[in-house]
């Protein structure tokens, strides 16, 4: 996947993040190395491979897998803060998605508000992982994880109380701010930039993907 | 950072899910409070514990009745296996809801995935014990002793009998095995003619994937690390699977032996079983069977004498999750983690558990390994055929007069099974369990090998009279059951297809749903992280391509909302206890 990206090749993807341990559950990256299908972001690249990456068979079942993404949480977009900034939003248009295709599952999921300054909203969470590798990872204090099987699988807290307020989460941490959808949302900032001119309103999610990729390597 | 010592620092010998599991009998439920002590004592973070629990069937964070029945839903020893529903009786005459516990605390009954009691009639375990051939009869007789509270050890002991009947053996089990005999064979041969005798014998994988033993333990074995270690999956949870069963009882001697020569190959000083929850009931005759090792110089410091030879074996039991079966779930389990499969490659052999190679074999493998050590390559190659040596023990059961286990050397025939296992009037054979083959009259020429028909030993026999939608909708329901729920495809995937089989069962179906079954059964098979979901949808493509009318007789011509707009209304009339006409639509 960093090979592809750092060629400025597009791979879709939702779950990978430059710089954070591949994790390959959302599979958006899905590409097909022979006959056999796999997650590009947790196969190493080797030198001679032929990869398919744009086909549209496979951009038909990335189209799929961001349809099942839909109807397992509940994203009503329009009363959403993240609109316009949300990956997964905007891997719907880039993927030429017009409907959610399979029937809704409305499944009840806890939101927390306990925390001042950051909301946590399970109803919207596609269990792709960053906020956990990226406390754990990055800001060093692993104040989430993925507990339940299934689609019974949730975001949990790590905290006596199982409250984001009792955590040591805080703003500035990469994992308050990596979430691609409006599971994690930092409070007070509502509509700072409106509709219309937000990330996705003016870029596909393509360009932002590389350019995430570009800034990471610029890091280096 | 996550510390994935699965050992208590109090008690070094502990396991993480013992420890869970300690808890969960005496106080019937895992309260948040004892997750918070058990990551104080194990140095864990609270989520890992939280996970854990949340991640196994058999932990419960609401507390269980003082007599926990779980049904099986297996198709062979469920609870809806006979004309019956047997778990709705025991539900009714004891005025429980399934998965509630009744007000008093004294019963809750619930289902769960097969137990691996397929060959011994409809099964349930009641507080870990395995209650078999029920009956409408006995269900009432159970819901006395219950009523009445009367204590396990006072139930009539016949009722907890398992028969294993072995109804055609070939190359391991016509052998008597003498315990240290594969031992003092490899001792003396010394590490590489023994690894040159299993790789020449042609062994493969016994439970399912069928890679070379032999290469797996020579890559093993050549792979770099602090450590190495011998694993025995005895997960055994693929539905209609119980001949480990069987051989746990029967050759535990054999198997820890086998393991022995395993870890003398590749260097090992420790070895884990990795027993399923489900046969618990195991457990003491596993460890009198290892004490009796130690004592005779077959386990512990050196071994046999052998000044460098030091291994010992440990016993680590799940809490219900078939995906800890897939190796690499497995090694996470006894990491103490959630049975979440891992990236492959790296493969176990060279990271396995702790990150150090590790061998993972089936408890069939280990066992024919041992006998392998003892008789030579050339006498497991007698039976089977070029690609598949050796010989194959099925689990056998549904629509037949004979259930049990039955060995053959591979390569014969399915007609020849079902012959001897006097079924008749056969519609299908599901061949290595829900993730495996169903396979119809067409086809019972095939054989079982690697190379036609493969299986981890799961034989169910579906006759004439089996509806093969229920069937279908039953495995539909178990894969979405046990679905690790890491990756999207398989997550939602799998629930999807239980919903659209459902649909279909309830007269609500259209052609396009079948278009739509086998869409979705295509993406889920390809595009999914691990073997789980690789295979899931395996039944629903086979059903499709050789028994299409099961879907099409319940379709409806026309288009159907997916949403049933009555259905819907069900919780408000459960809510107002009204079932009168104007509480419908239609
Ligand atoms: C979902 C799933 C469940 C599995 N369950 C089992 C099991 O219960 N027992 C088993 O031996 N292998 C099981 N396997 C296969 C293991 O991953 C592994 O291949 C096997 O234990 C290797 O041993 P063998 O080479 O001796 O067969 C399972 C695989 C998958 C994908
Ligand atoms: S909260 Fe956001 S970042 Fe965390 S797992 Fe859910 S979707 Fe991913
Ligand atoms: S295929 Fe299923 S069981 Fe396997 S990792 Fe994905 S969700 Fe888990
Ligand atoms: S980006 Fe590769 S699986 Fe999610």
């Amino acid at each position: 996947m960093d090979a592809a990206l750092a060629a400025e090749v597009y791979i879709p993807h939702l779950c990978h993040y430059p710089g954070l341990t591949p994790s390959g559950n959302c599979r958006l990256c899905v590409v097909e190395i022979g006959s056999r299908s796999a997650a590009a972001c947790i196969t190493p690249a080797i030198t001679g491979q032929e990869i398919r990456n744009n086909a549209p068979e496979l951009n038909e079942t990335r189209k799929a897998i961001t349809q099942m993404l839909f109807v397992e949480g509940n994203h009503i977009c329009p009363s959403c803060e993240k609109t316009g900034n949300c990956k997964l939003q905007a891997m719907g248009y880039y993927l030429g998605m017009l409907e959610d295709h399979f029937p809704q599952f409305y499944q009840r999921r806890e939101i927390d508000a306990s925390h001042a300054k950051i909301l946590l909203d399970r109803g919207r969470c596609i269990l792709c992982d960053l906020c956990v590798r990226a406390s754990r990872d990055v800001d060093g204090k692993n104040v989430f994880a993925i507990a339940g099987r299934g689609t019974g699988a949730h975001l949990i807290v790590n905290s006596p109380t199982g409250k984001l307020a009792d955590s040591t989460v805080e703003t500035s941490d990469l994992a308050a701010t990596i979430c691609p959808v409006g599971a994690i949302l930092i409070k007070e900032q509502g509509y700072q930039v409106p509709i219309g001119q937000r990330i996705y309103d003016q870029h596909t999610i393509r360009e932002i993907g590389l350019q995430e990729s570009i800034a990471k390597k610029n890091d280096d | 950072m996550i510390n994935s010592c699965p050992h208590n620092s109090d008690s070094p010998n502990e396991h993480l899910l013992h420890r869970l599991y300690a808890l969960q009998q005496q106080f019937l439920h895992i309260s948040p409070e004892s997750m918070q002590q058990v990551a104080r004592e194990f140095n864990l973070p609270v989520s890992q514990v939280v996970s854990v629990v949340e991640f196994y069937s058999f932990f419960y964070t609401q507390p269980c009745g003082r007599f926990h029945v779980l049904f099986s839903n297996c198709t062979s020893c469920g609870y809806l296996a006979g004309e019956q529903n047997l778990m709705l009786i025991l539900c009714q005459q004891l005025q429980v809801i399934p998965g509630k516990t009744r007000s008093d605390g004294l019963i809750s009954i619930d289902e769960t995935s097969c137990i691996g009691l397929c060959d011994q009639g409809a099964s349930l375990l009641i507080n870990g014990l395995p209650v078999t051939r029920l009956n409408p009869d006995k269900i009432a007789e159970i819901a006395q002793c219950i009523t009445t509270e009367t204590p396990l050890a006072k139930w009539p002991a016949k009722w907890f009998e398992i028969q294993d009947t072995v109804h055609q053996r070939s190359l391991l089990l016509t052998e008597q095995f003498i315990p240290g005999s594969a031992l003092q064979k490899v001792l003396t041969q010394g590490a590489d003619e023994t690894l040159s005798t299993i790789l020449q014998s042609g062994l493969c994988g016994r439970g399912g994937a069928g890679f070379n033993t032999g290469k797996k333990w020579q890559l093993c074995r050549e792979a770099p690390g602090n450590a190495h270690y011998v694993v025995c999956n005895a997960d055994e949870g693929e539905p209609g699977t119980f001949k480990d069963r069987f051989l746990l009882r029967d050759q535990a001697n054999a198997l820890f032996e086998g393991m022995t020569v395993c870890a003398f190959v590749i260097g090992a000083e420790k070895g884990f079983v990795y027993l399923r929850g489900e046969y618990r009931y195991l457990l003491d005759h596993l460890h009198a069977v290892l004490n009796q090792s130690r004592q005779q110089g077959l386990l512990g410091q050196n071994i046999l004498g052998h000044a460098n030879f030091h291994f010992d074996i440990e016993i680590v039991v799940g809490a219900g999750a078939y995906i800890c079966g897939e190796e690499s779930a497995l090694i996470e389990s006894l990491e103490g983690k959630p049975g979440i499969p891992r990236i492959r490659p790296p493969f176990p052999v060279t990271h396995g558990y702790l990150g150090q190679p590790t061998v993972i074999n089936n408890v069939e493998t280990l066992i024919a390994a041992a006998h392998i050590a003892i008789h030579g390559s050339t006498w497991f190659k007698s039976a089977g055929t070029e690609k598949s040596t050796g010989s194959k023990i099925l689990s056998v059961s549904g629509d037949c007069c004979s259930p049990g286990i039955y060995e053959y050397s591979f390569g014969v025939n399915i007609q020849q099974v079902l012959d001897d296992c006097h079924a008749h009037n056969v519609q299908a054979v599901q061949i290595g369990g829900p993730a495996g083959k169903l396979i119809g009259a067409a086809d019972f020429n095939r054989t079982i090998s690697f190379e036609d028909v493969s299986t981890g030993g799961s034989f169910l026999i579906f006759g004439q009279q089996r509806n093969l939608l229920t069937i279908n909708r039953n495995f539909a329901r178990f894969f979405a059951h046990e679905s690790c729920g890491f990756c999207t495809p398989c997550r939602v995937g799998t629930h999807l297809l239980k919903n659209n089989l459902d649909k279909i069962a309830n007269g609500r179906g259209t052609a396009y749903d079948i278009e739509e079954l086998k869409q979705l059964s295509q993406l889920i098979q390809h595009h999914s992280h691990c073997g789980l979901g690789h295979t899931a949808a395996n039944h629903i493509l086979d059903s499709l391509q050789h028994f299409p009318q099961v879907f099409e007789a319940k379709l409806k011509q026309h288009f159907t909302a997916q949403f049933d707009l009555d259905q819907a209304l069900e919780t408000a009339r459960q809510v107002t206890n009204r079932d009168d006409a104007a509480a419908h639509l239609d």
